[in-house]
């Protein structure tokens, strides 16, 4: 019946047209649930997404050891070329070669923070960070070296 | 007591006791042209700033909160900033028509405001056919809206010229037929006397569910007369950056702005005077003593309440909704709007030949 489809369709659109206003009057009423962040005023109290990339970084621990093993499956991950790392060969005390990175150069100005070399590193060594201020004045800062100077592999990564 | 009236009256006494009828007259007519042209200027200030902290509370946001003390005084500072900058006509444009389409629309606004009740006893001119003056007025607004669109010679602002006057046009009927009802309703046409019919409860209330039909009927038209969202394609900002308004700048746009906000004032002041009642306070049939305590309030606050609760329901539909395509608009307005018009029209008659309201 054409008459009771065209009354269903007035009385459906109302509903949900009801719907939407009671959503917005609920926000309109609640105004603990804003999420602006007023940032340069509250920097110390700035409340950020758990979801929220902002770079690349490579933990250390106290003994400036890191988790890298070398193997550039981020650097294979990556689609624009922006991880870079150079390996170097270590001699372990039994007097074996074993591989190791140099250096690991990421760009920051090439990320574009897909985080597709984190779910890509077998042994967790790299990780997203939150830092966001990341304006500098010469392009060349951008290039990063993840690793600290004189770091060396965790014991018991492979 | 306090009244917009006396202050008017011992004004008008006072006038004509000093100077001769003439004088007086032209003193009176110049003092009215400041008053409503400093009502545009607060509304249009009040409505832009209320707009953007409503729109931003709707999202979860804060909204403008940096110039004055929480933020209040943001549109004092954009139209400082408008009033400064530089008003192009570009080239290709037809500049006479291009430099007069916003003063029409800011005329048609400050036109519409003659027949308003703002208070008891305080209206600019009590036209005793004030209804279908502002219906009749109200559709010369499309005009400074086709002009300023053709006459910028861009694709643009052409088609949302377009799209407007296909949207005004259509929607002109069933915003007819909603303010009809209440006219068939009350019997006239003036504004002051359909207030006046309204002393032993509201029309919303005393019309029930046939009148509550054309307001909602009435409320769709207008938002969509007044080209605001979920309206807005005139000026759909995705896909016509701003529409008829794309090549204006400075204070003409200014212009264009205000009158859209002045114009949703009036559409508002409308719907309070005919559905709920405009400055007639809040009277429930025979109960005197309720009747007494609501008529403590003045009616000026009445009259500005309701037109304010009407242009927040604006507001919220503006900020909830999602913009029309332009089919969906017209099969709005031809297959639903314009018919259940027709159907509800017939209804409210034969309830006002057979008396039933209240």
């Amino acid at each position: 019946m054409f008459i009771v489809n065209y009354i269903k369709d007035v009385f459906t659109a109302l509903k949900s047209l009801a719907i939407g206003l009671r959503r917005t009057l609920f926000y309109f009423t609640h105004h603990n649930e804003i999420i602006t962040e007023q940032y340069p005023d509250n920097r110390a109290t700035l409340r950020l997404a758990d979801r929220f990339k902002g770079e690349v970084v490579m933990p250390h621990d106290a003994n400036n050891e890191h988790r890298c093993t070398g193997c550039t499956a981020c650097e294979l991950a990556c689609p624009n070329g922006t991880i870079k790392v150079v390996t170097k060969f270590d001699i372990t005390p039994e007097g074996k070669k074993k591989k190791a990175i140099d250096k690991l150069v990421y760009h920051l100005e090439l990320c574009t923070m897909c985080n597709l070399c984190i779910t890509a590193c077998p042994s967790d060594a790299i990780k997203m960070a939150q830092t966001f201020e990341h304006s500098v004045y010469d392009r060349s800062q951008f290039t990063k070296v993840l690793n600290n100077e004189g770091s060396k592999i965790m014991e018991g990564v492979e | 007591m306090w009244s917009f009236s006396n202050i008017a009256d011992t004004l008008h006494t006072w006038l004509h006791n000093t100077f001769n009828a003439t004088l007086a007259k032209f003193v009176e007519m110049v003092l009215v042209g400041v008053c409503v042209i400093s009502l545009f200027a607060v509304l249009g200030l009040v409505l832009v700033m209320m707009e953007r902290k409503v729109s931003a509370w709707m999202q979860i946001r804060l909204g403008p909160n940096r110039v004055g003390p929480k933020g209040m005084m943001q549109s004092m500072a954009d139209t400082l900033k408008l009033l400064v900058k530089e008003s192009m006509t570009p080239d290709g444009a037809d500049k006479f028509l291009f430099n007069l389409a916003p003063y029409i629309a800011m005329m048609v606004a400050m036109l519409l405001m003659a027949p308003i009740a703002f208070a008891r006893n305080f209206m600019m001119w009590n036209l005793n056919i004030g209804v279908l003056y502002v219906s009749a007025i109200s559709s010369v607004s499309v005009i400074s809206i086709l002009m300023a669109g053709w006459a910028s010679n861009n694709k643009y602002s052409l088609l949302g010229a377009m799209r407007s006057g296909a949207q005004i046009v259509s929607y002109e009927l069933s915003a007819g037929l909603a303010i009809l009802s209440i006219v068939v309703l009350t019997g006239t046409l003036n504004m002051n006397e359909i207030v006046l019919s309204q002393a032993d409860g509201w029309w919303i209330f005393k019309g029930h569910i046939p009148v509550i039909i054309s307001f909602i009927i009435f409320i769709i038209a207008v938002t969509a007369e007044t080209n605001r969202a979920p309206f807005d394609l005139a000026e759909a900002e995705s896909e016509l950056t701003a529409g008829f308004h794309t090549e204006y700048s400075g204070m003409k746009f200014a212009l264009f702005f205000l009158a859209e906000y002045v114009n949703v004032f009036i559409v508002c002041a409308i719907g309070a005077t005919l559905f709920l009642g405009g400055w007639m306070p809040f009277h429930i049939g025979h109960w005197d003593g309720f009747n007494r305590i609501m008529d403590l309030i003045p009616s000026s606050l009445w009259f500005f309440g309701k037109t304010f609760f009407l242009i927040f329901l604006i507001m919220w539909f503006r900020w909830t909704f999602p913009r029309l395509r332009i089919d969906q608009l017209l099969n709005l307005e031809w297959k639903y709007l314009l018919p259940i018009g027709m159907f509800n029209l017939l209804l409210v008659t034969a309830m006002a030949i057979l008396g039933w309201y209240f």
